[in-house]
C-alpha cells in the first residue's frame, strides 16, 4: 500500500516544475504546456485523497478541472494566433508594448 | 519490496523526470510528443488510485484532444525553434526562491489537510460496482449543478475561439 503523503510530494514536485518552467520560459506555447503541467499536479492531488478519504467530490473537482483546462488551452491558442498574426513571433518578451 | 510500491515508484519517478525534460526542451514539437509519455505516465498513477475512468479521460482529453490541437497551431503557425534569448537564461534567484517557498507551502499543507473522515465509497463499492458508474451517479444526484456549469464553462471558450480566432485578415 504506497502512503498518501508519495502521492502528495510527487504532485507538489511536478506543480513546483510546472511553475518554475512557466516563469522562465519565454514562449507563449511552453507557458500553455507548464500550465497544463500544473493542472496535472492538481489532479493527482485531488484525485489521491479522493481515493484514501473514499469521498467522489475530488474526482467531480477534477473532472471539473479537466473541462477548464480544455477551455484555458482553446482561448490560449486563439489568443496565441492572434499575436503571432501581430508580431510574426510566440516570444513573451516581445509584447511588452501591451502593459498598461 | 513489494510489486505496488515498486510500480508506483517506477511511475512517479518516470513522471518527475519527463516532466523536467518537457520544462527543457527547445523544440516545441519535441517537448509537445515528451508531454505526451508524461501524461501517459500520469493516468498509470491514476490506474493504482482506482480511478479507472479518469484514466481513460486522460487519455482521450489530455492526449488526445488537447495535445493534438496544441500540435495543430505548431504545424500551423510553423514555429520550430525558440531563439536564442530564451531557455532558462532568466532563471534568476528570486525565481528560484519563490518555487521552492510554493513547493514548501504546498508539501506542508497537503500533509495537515488530510482528514480521517472516510466517505462512504469504500474500495469495495468501488469494485463492485464501478469508478465510471459510481462518478455518474454523483453527478446526476449531489454533484448536478458543477455538471451544469461545466457545460457552461465548455460552451463560453467555443465563441472566444471562434471570435478570436476565425476573424478575417481584410477586416
Amino acid at each position: 500500500m504506497v502512503p498518501l503523503n508519495a502521492y502528495l510530494i510527487l504532485a507538489a514536485i511536478i506543480f513546483a516544475i510546472g511553475l518554475i518552467g512557466f516563469m522562465t520560459r519565454r514562449s507563449i506555447i511552453m507557458m500553455l504546456l507548464c500550465i497544463e503541467l500544473m493542472l496535472n499536479a492538481v489532479n493527482i492531488t485531488l484525485i489521491s485523497l479522493s481515493h484514501y478519504m473514499q469521498d467522489f467530490m475530488g474526482q467531480v473537482i477534477a473532472l471539473l478541472i479537466i473541462a477548464n483546462a480544455g477551455a484555458g488551452m482553446a482561448t490560449g491558442l486563439a489568443l496565441l494566433i492572434n499575436a503571432y498574426r501581430l508580431k510574426k513571433t510566440v516570444k513573451i518578451d516581445l509584447f511588452r508594448n501591451l502593459r498598461g | 519490496m513489494s510489486i505496488p510500491i515498486l510500480f508506483f515508484s517506477y511511475f512517479a519517478l518516470a513522471s518527475i523526470v519527463l516532466s523536467l525534460i518537457v520544462v527543457t526542451r527547445k523544440n516545441y514539437i519535441h517537448a509537445v510528443l515528451w508531454t505526451l509519455l508524461l501524461f501517459i505516465h500520469i493516468s498509470g498513477i491514476y490506474l493504482f488510485l482506482n480511478a479507472e475512468f479518469f484514466a481513460m479521460i486522460q487519455m482521450i482529453v489530455y492526449a488526445g484532444a488537447i495535445l493534438v490541437m496544441l500540435i495543430f497551431v505548431i504545424m500551423l503557425l510553423n514555429v520550430r525553434h525558440e531563439d536564442h534569448l530564451s531557455d532558462l537564461s532568466s532563471l534568476s534567484i528570486p525565481k528560484v526562491f519563490f518555487v521552492f517557498c510554493v513547493f514548501g507551502i504546498l508539501a506542508l499543507a497537503l500533509q495537515a489537510s488530510y482528514l480521517n473522515t472516510i466517505g462512504k465509497f469504500s474500495i469495495d463499492v468501488v469494485n463492485t460496482f464501478s469508478d465510471a458508474k459510481l462518478l455518474g451517479q454523483v453527478f446526476y444526484s449531489e454533484a448536478n449543478l458543477p455538471l451544469i456549469i461545466m457545460g457552461v464553462v465548455l460552451f463560453v471558450p467555443m465563441i472566444a475561439a471562434i471570435v478570436l480566432a476565425g476573424k478575417r485578415s481584410d477586416e
